[in-house]
């Protein structure tokens, strides 16, 4: 089978999953709704119960774990792309670690009451303050090695930056909300909220898509890469800054989901000639797909609160971390 | 006209000089080998002439034109280059890496089963680069540098892996490419090799340029012993050289 027909197949096989994964999520729930009643309030002519069902709980949610993990899907195949190192993902540049640092600040200091859209405000300026620092960074640092350092560093400083919100946070219900968001939810999200992140994420999606046909070259070492034609500098702030608009949106729909970055472009390289570039629009339907399936079991568990998207996605993609990590060929660049 | 060219270039880096007033021009059509013992500053030298190394003074031209104020594609359509360092982090197969070679080009799939079959690469073409021997990687590159058709070359080291019927044919390749019209630069380190098909050499030493001219003109006796400590004599076109 031809590369683009190999292509066409995985990415329509991957979307019908998806359309699949949708409807059961729709389906799906403390109240279980059958075909016959999502067909109706397609029509609008369901009960006013199964429509707020719908329309304001199940539709949104889904949606809103799709996009998220399409978001941590994309930047995570076009971050290893550009960083030559497979186990990149978008914590790895702190780009995450700020937008959710942010959030946790506007809570901290209760600016959340003041709007509805001071969370998500908040977690898009984090990820793009980080995202302007790296892009005005990359240039002037020797290579892509000491971006990944500066970016370790980062999420470093941002992680203890939290960890000192959370310690001293005023009461248990504050400290409840900052704990929430670094779980890792798309429950209670409506339509509005994701209208917030939506021009963000179609930005940062784009930029990505922009870079695809070029990362590959990265793999050469930049000064080969360069030869080739490549405007390597113009690639990496197309890269850092999609990646980071895209985690930026995906963190203020969902809060912070690890893993997933890492675990999709792994799965799907395979299929795409192990071309980093080929892999982005793979990776975020898988990464989408992932999150849909991991946010029905986080809801199908019988427990006596809801269990936290961001828990389940890392029960699972932890171990699968540490598997893909060891399972790594001996000598492999690791640029 | 010449086609790559540097004029009074010198590069310095943390207080050593590694390049030192060095000029020297290539034509089209001509085979140039570049040579000189490990430190020489070759490999600083053509990173210079691309406009890949900053020059302390100096300029570095390319078909005319300054070479640091190329922007990327435009140096790419005027030099093929193969740098030293030859890695590639992901195991893509080998038909995919030469067609690196063609980014930001018309590409044909007659191009690029030429490169392949010129650098003898057609059984493999399928395979995963990293079920390669190194040798076999080096061809990958070489063909990599050679499917596009620019009107120059610049190739560092590219026999340094092979054995030595391909070193031969490496060889016979640049040498085609060269009497095709364009201009290429090599870098060697094999003087037997290096003086059969190169019209010219350039021989570098601590930065500086020592000699340049025909083969024989550069590779005396008197050389030999002085920058590489060893003995060498011509037979006819051959160049034998032994230890001390």
């Amino acid at each position: 089978m031809s590369a683009r027909k190999l292509n066409v197949t995985l990415n329509g096989g991957l979307i019908l999953t998806i359309c699949v994964g949708l409807v059961a999520s729709c389906c799906l729930g403390s109240v279980p709704l059958s075909h016959n009643d999502l067909v109706a309030a397609l029509f609008g002519r369901a009960s006013a119960q199964i429509n707020v069902i719908l329309w304001d709980i199940r539709l949104p949610r889904a949606v809103a774990a799709l996009l998220a993990g399409m978001a941590l899907g994309a930047s995570g195949a076009a971050l290893q792309g550009l960083l030559r190192n497979p186990l990149a993902e978008p914590g790895v540049l702190g780009v995450s670690a700020g937008a959710s640092l942010c959030a946790t600040i506007a809570i901290f200091w209760g600016l959340t009451t003041v709007s509805p859209w001071v969370l998500p405000s908040a977690a898009i300026l984090g990820a793009l303050v980080i995202t302007f620092l790296l892009a005005a960074l990359a240039p002037r640092v020797g290579g892509v090695v000491t971006l990944v350092l500066i970016g370790v560093g980062l999420s470093s400083i941002m992680g203890a930056l939290m960890m000192l919100l959370l310690n001293l946070a005023p009461n248990p219900f504050s400290l409840s909300d900052m704990l929430n968001w670094t779980m890792g939810s798309v429950a209670n999200r409506s339509f509005e909220d994701l209208g917030f992140a939506a021009p963000f994420w179609l930005v940062g999606f784009g930029l990505l898509l922009a870079t695809r046909r070029h990362l590959v070259a990265l793999g050469l070492g930049e000064e080969a890469a360069r030869a080739l034609g490549v405007n390597v500098d113009r690639l990496s702030r197309l890269c850092v800054l999609g990646a980071g608009l895209l985690t930026g949106a995906g963190v203020c729909i969902a809060g912070a989901i690890g893993f997933v970055g890492i675990v999709a472009p792994h799965v799907v390289r395979p299929f795409v000639g192990h071309d980093p570039g080929r892999a982005i629009v793979p990776s975020a339907l898988l990464s989408g797909l992932l999150l849909i399936v991991a946010d029905i079991i986080a809801r199908v568990i019988p427990s006596q609160q809801e269990l936290k998207l961001g828990v389940i996605v890392a029960l699972i993609g932890a171990p699968l971390f540490v598997l893909i990590v060891m399972r790594r060929p001996q000598g492999g660049d690791l640029a | 006209m010449s086609l790559l060219a540097l004029e009074r270039a010198c590069v310095a880096r943390g207080g050593a000089s590694l390049l030192d007033d060095v000029s020297f021009q290539i034509g089209a059509g001509r085979l140039v080998g570049l040579i000189g013992p490990n430190g020489a500053g070759k490999t600083t030298a053509v990173r210079a002439l691309l406009g890949l190394q900053p020059l302390t003074s100096g300029r570095a031209i390319l078909a005319g034109k300054d070479a640091h104020q190329l922007k990327p594609v435009e140096r790419a359509h005027l030099v093929s280059y193969l740098p030293q360092a030859r890695s590639m982090t992901w195991p893509i197969n080998v038909r995919d890496m030469v067609r690196l070679g063609l980014i930001g080009r018309s590409q044909s799939a007659d191009t690029l089963d030429q490169a392949l079959f010129a650098c003898d690469l057609s059984a493999l073409a399928d395979r995963s680069i990293t079920t390669l021997s190194g040798g076999e990687l080096a061809r990958v590159h070489l063909a990599r540098t050679l499917v596009s058709a620019t009107p120059a070359i610049v190739v560092d080291e590219p026999t340094s892996a092979l054995d030595l019927r391909h070193q031969f044919a490496c060889l016979a390749l640049l040498k085609a490419r060269a009497t095709g019209g364009a201009g290429v630069l090599v870098i060697l380190h094999d003087l037997g090799a290096a003086a059969r098909p190169c019209d010219e050499l350039i021989l570098l030493d601590g930065g500086r340029l020592i000699a340049q001219g025909p083969p024989k003109d550069v590779l005396t006796p008197t050389i030999l012993l002085r920058y590489y400590g060893v003995t060498g004599l011509w037979h006819g076109d051959q160049l034998i050289i032994s230890g001390l």
